[in-house]
């Protein structure tokens, strides 16, 4: 479990710069505070609420019970099936990616308990490439379902992701169907399936998996949609109206359930559980 | 139509021309038949050269080519009694994707696929075959009524992608793809997916999830556009020839990857030269694949499916 160390040295590494009077200062609403109290606030902004990435781990401590996690599949690491190059090669690039981020790849998946209920789940790791799907997450993914299925048990993704990754070609696009699939055979099975949208999801992650949940959470003001806004821009050579493909203007139109807060996402998961796996 | 030609064709159409003309002025008599006969040899033996040697961009634009064979050209060639259904039930009629029930043969199917016009007025309609949310939902909708009275599903995948808009992203562009996928996963009947031109990402896998899909040799299929790529990771469009080198977009990478299940070879020149031979093979084709699966139970064919693409992908186990 590399990670577990990891973040406790980041922790320790915050702690020290907080000592030095280390001040953060919102992007969205200018204030500046200690970096010690968006910790705290789990990345959300104790001024005015915006909710910035909070890293895998972090979700991991926030949703599941404390120590019920057990991550599956820790081992997989990506391949270079295509011999991919552009101004690096693509082994380079992942190799890199593990480096500087810990994880072995853009998807931290496993089996764990919210309120002593089982789940099987798996959260995006953003900082890994862009969290942005080749052959291991949608293997990662499609396991989750499959285990969700063998267990009977309800399973639960938290979606942070640019897309389908491009180093992979056609493997990348593939997962799309791959994890789709895995859905179909998991609702055969009666268990329930909660997709939690986090900021961004677009691309081939939300045009399979992360729209296919029975029900879909997402948090405030996340990025989410098929293609991003600048690609739109460019396309339709017009300016995008305020607040378009966030998590609020999806709910005015219908494609999210309901939008939480991140200290209360546990909480409302829990409830959601309640009432479709009883 | 208005004959078009790419750059690497010029040479060839150049020669047919002098074919063409020096035809004319001989009239139907024997006059200048050795000077024509040599001709002709010599633009045969070009045309070969030159698709032998074709790269990946080149190929790319064969898919785009304005005068390929488009969805209803298979369609008019292949099929008899085609009846379009239109409209997704929910908000509109997409022309991006064409569909309908038709003859294949002896066979009842259920035919749908990507459009794209032949003009700008055509491509007013049917949006360079770029589906919105509309196309993607009339399509699961279609799939699923051919699941209920067990009619064999036929795709024809061409599109360079599902349209990027405000509308399109309003009305649930992710959604409308991903209940394709996860729909066309679950189906009872045989599937058969042919990539015609552009398998443009997301927008052609809509249409893919199927127990055998096949592809013309020229067309190509990837999860993004060359020139997308071009410009996020090489920050610069014109590498879009790198990007589609790099990709394996083509027919024949893919089928050595194992993704898809066979190619169908294209007429001297390109589909776009004959497209009744093109048809024909295409027809053949299909008709193949549907009598292997025609042995297949409902179950079988999903856990078929299924299998196909649960084993896509390629990782490894660190140590």
């Amino acid at each position: 479990m590399g990670w577990f160390g990891k973040i406790r040295a980041d922790a320790d590494a915050e702690k020290r710069s907080v000592d030095e009077g280390l001040w953060r200062k919102c992007d969205e609403c200018g204030e500046a505070r200690l970096a010690e109290e968006f910790a705290k606030n789990l990345q959300v902004c104790p001024a005015c609420g915006y909710h910035y990435q909070l890293d895998a781990p972090g979700w991991v401590n926030l949703i599941l019970d404390p120590s019920s996690f057990v991550e599956r599949d820790p081992d997989l690491v990506a391949a270079d099936p295509l011999a991919f190059k552009d101004q690096k090669g693509y082994r380079d690039r992942s190799r890199a990616s593990r480096k500087k981020t810990g994880f072995g790849e853009a998807m931290l998946s496993g089996d764990g308990k919210i309120r002593d209920r089982d789940v099987s789940v798996g959260f995006f790791v953003f900082q890994f490439m862009g969290g942005s799907m080749g052959s291991v997450v949608g293997e990662k993914v499609a396991r989750v379902f499959e285990r969700a299925a063998e267990r009977r048990c309800p399973a639960i993704i938290f979606n942070a992701s640019g897309g389908a990754r491009m180093q992979e070609g056609v493997y990348s696009l593939m997962q799309m169907a791959k994890t789709s699939a895995a859905i179909a055979r998991l609702r055969a099975t009666g268990q329930p399936y909660i997709s939690v949208l986090l900021n961004p999801t677009t691309g081939g992650v939300a045009a399979s998996f992360a729209f296919l949940g029975d029900v879909i959470v997402a948090e405030p003001k996340a990025l989410i949609g098929f293609a991003g806004p600048r690609v739109i821009e460019q396309t339709i050579r017009q300016k995008l109206p305020e607040g378009f493909q966030r998590s609020e203007f999806l709910v005015d139109h219908g494609m999210v359930d309901f939008i939480a807060p991140r200290h209360e996402m546990r909480s409302r998961l829990a409830l959601l559980l309640d009432h479709l796996a009883g | 139509m208005q004959t078009q030609y790419l750059d690497f064709e010029r040479p060839l159409v150049e020669l047919e021309q002098q074919i063409d003309e020096l035809k004319q002025v001989a009239g139907p008599g024997v006059l200048f038949a050795e000077e024509i006969g040599r001709l002709e040899e010599r633009a045969r033996k070009l045309q070969i050269e030159i698709f032998n040697d074709l790269d990946a961009w080149q190929k790319v634009q064969l898919s785009r080519h304005p005068n390929r064979p488009y969805m209803l050209d298979y369609v008019e060639r292949l099929m008899t009694d085609f009846i379009e259904l239109h409209g997704d039930r929910l908000h509109g009629e997409d022309r991006a994707i064409v569909a309908g029930l038709a003859k294949f043969g002896d066979r009842r199917v259920m035919v749908i696929g990507h459009q794209k016009g032949r003009n700008t007025k055509e491509n007013l309609v049917r949006n360079f075959g770029m589906a919105n949310p509309e196309g993607y939902r009339k399509a699961r909708r279609l799939f699923q009524l051919a699941d209920r009275f067990g009619l064999p599903i036929l795709t024809l995948i061409d599109t360079p992608g599902a349209y990027p808009g405000i509308g399109a992203e309003e009305r649930g562009q992710a959604e409308a793809i991903a209940q394709c996928l996860v729909t066309m996963a679950a189906l009872k009947v045989p599937v058969i997916a042919t990539v015609i031109g552009e398998g443009g990402s997301g927008g052609a896998l809509a249409l893919g999830v199927a127990n055998r899909v096949l592809m013309l040799e020229y067309a190509i299929y990837s999860v993004i556009s060359p020139e997308g790529c071009a410009s996020i990771l090489w920050k610069d469009q014109s590498k879009a020839a790198e990007a589609a080198r790099q990709l394996r977009i083509t027919a024949a990478d893919l089928h050595r990857f194992g993704l898809v299940d066979a190619v169908i070879e294209e007429p001297a020149g390109g589909a776009h030269r004959d497209y009744e031979a093109t048809a024909r093979k295409v027809g053949a084709a299909i008709g193949g694949y549907l009598d292997s699966l025609s042995g297949m139970t409902p179950d079988e064919l999903v856990g078929d499916r299924y299998d196909k693409f649960r084993a896509m992908g390629v990782f490894e186990t660190a140590k």
